[in-house]
């Protein structure tokens, strides 16, 4: 079902991944009751994409994100294959500048003892989830286009309307979300591991209020806990989202005449320039705040 | 924006890129900025060794050429007092011979002419003699000529 290209069905192909899961069709459309037809496929609405609950998979933000990640770690591997205490390479000097920054970041701020797990952690964080953002910079028709039309013309009975491609995996909230459990979970490791159990749920069940207000404490702990890896990736979420979101704005400039469309060019030109510091300091906000949960996470608290 | 297996899918991801991080990247590079650290810190060691070095060389080289010049000013010193001493001898030696010469060439003249003398006073009495002769061989007064010739002999 092929819809009219209109603004806002524009966006709304924007942001919708491309889900891979058990496909659905829609049987009565009044009711919007839908069912599953057996098979699995890729969505081709985003309805459909909604119907296949959480045992589907977004397949552009696995592949981007695993091949930038890939693109990373082969990038410092090459790097560290070679690296020697000589005179660096233009290639190793941007890797060790990198990893000294960093370096000096989670020295700065953790205080745990080594720093063997922490710093290549942070590293990671800061570098993935930064090419992931840089994705952001990459004008946002070209490369759904590319794909949408590709794909059309090898599969037979799908439109390039049908297709769905998102090139920022920090835009789609599980990619952030997925880190940030991670995180959670390092969190919940680490404190079991340095406090013990009961030292981890001690903490959880006494502060800040004493044993008599156990229920409370726990609540309040339990909050607080869960706020901060939800706030990590709703934070990096958040900016993420909102800056495509522009950017697929003022590309609908673009159908609006010489004029707008040129304005829209300065703009996004202005955009994207602005843009480049929100997606270093967020994949540096993710990568600090990391490191100071984890750094939390190795104190006792009395 | 579902949230769906994609979420499991990413933090899988993730775990692995940190673990390859962990052991396949940070180690080699921080080593690596370890060493060289570790170089850098080494060779200004060494260049401030060096550095001293290099002081207490020149220190040490002036110490060397002043003693150089002192001993340099001894020997000329040396060697003018030892010149001066020899020049000195030498006058005295040159002194003494000249005044042996002079000595001997006198005692020698002294001599001559003691000869000459003798010589002439035997040959002016033999002229007195002859003259005497001749006088007495007209007029003969042996006794008053003698005592003039005694007188006139030894007045020569």
């Amino acid at each position: 079902m092929a819809e009219e290209l209109t603004v806002s069905s524009h966006i709304k192909h924007h942001l919708q991944n491309l889900a891979f899961g058990r496909k659905h069709e829609l049987v009565d459309e009044q009711n919007n009751l839908w069912e599953p037809t057996g098979s699995w496929g890729f969505a081709t609405s985003s309805s459909e994409a909604a119907q296949m609950g959480f045992w589907s998979i977004h397949v552009d933000t696995m592949l981007m994100s695993i091949m930038l990640g890939t693109l990373m770690m082969w990038y410092f591997r090459s790097v560290a294959k070679k690296a020697s205490a000589g005179v660096p390479t233009a290639m190793q000097n941007f890797a060790e500048w990198i990893i000294e920054f960093v370096d000096t970041t989670v020295r700065g701020s953790f205080s745990g003892g080594k720093t063997t797990f922490v710093a290549p952690l942070a590293l990671t964080i800061f570098g993935w989830v930064f090419l992931m953002n840089l994705m952001d910079l990459v004008p946002v028709d070209v490369i759904p286009f590319l794909v949408q039309h590709t794909t059309a013309y090898f599969v037979a009975d799908l439109s390039p309307h049908e297709v769905y491609f998102k090139i920022v995996p920090t835009t789609d909230i599980n990619a952030p979300l997925g880190m940030a459990v991670t995180v959670l979970l390092l969190i919940i490791f680490f404190s079991i591991k340095i406090k013990g159990l009961g030292g981890f749920f001690g903490e959880l069940a006494f502060q800040p209020f004493g044993k008599k207000m156990l229920p409370f404490n726990f609540a309040l702990e339990v909050v607080t806990l869960l706020a901060k890896p939800f706030s990590l990736a709703m934070r990096l979420f958040g900016n993420l989202y909102a800056g495509e979101m522009i950017f697929i704005l003022i590309a609908i400039m673009y159908s609006a005449g010489m004029v707008i469309g040129s304005l829209g060019a300065l703009l996004q030109v202005g955009w994207a320039i602005f843009h480049i510091l929100i997606i270093t300091l967020q994949a540096f906000i993710f990568m600090v705040l990391t490191v100071v949960y984890l750094d939390m996470a190795h104190q006792e608290h009395h | 924006m579902n949230i769906n297996a994609t979420l499991i899918g990413q933090s899988i991801a993730f775990l692995l890129f940190v673990g390859f991080c962990m052991k396949y990247v940070w180690p080699p590079i921080m080593q690596a900025l370890e060493e060289r650290k570790k170089k850098i810190a080494d060779g200004l060691a060494a260049a401030e060794r060096g550095r001293h070095e290099q002081e207490l060389a020149e220190k040490r080289a002036q110490q060397v050429i002043h003693e150089a010049k002192d001993k340099a000013n001894e020997i000329i010193s040396q060697a003018q007092r030892r010149g001066n001493e020899i020049v000195d001898e030498a006058k005295g030696d040159a002194r003494v011979e000249g005044e042996k010469i002079m000595a001997a060439t006198k005692v020698e003249i002294e001599q001559e002419a003691n000869r000459v003398r003798e010589e002439l006073r035997t040959q002016v009495a033999a002229v007195a003699l002859t003259g005497a002769a001749k006088i007495l061989s007209r007029e003969i007064d042996d006794k008053a000529h003698t005592d003039l010739l005694e007188e006139l002999v030894s007045q020569i």
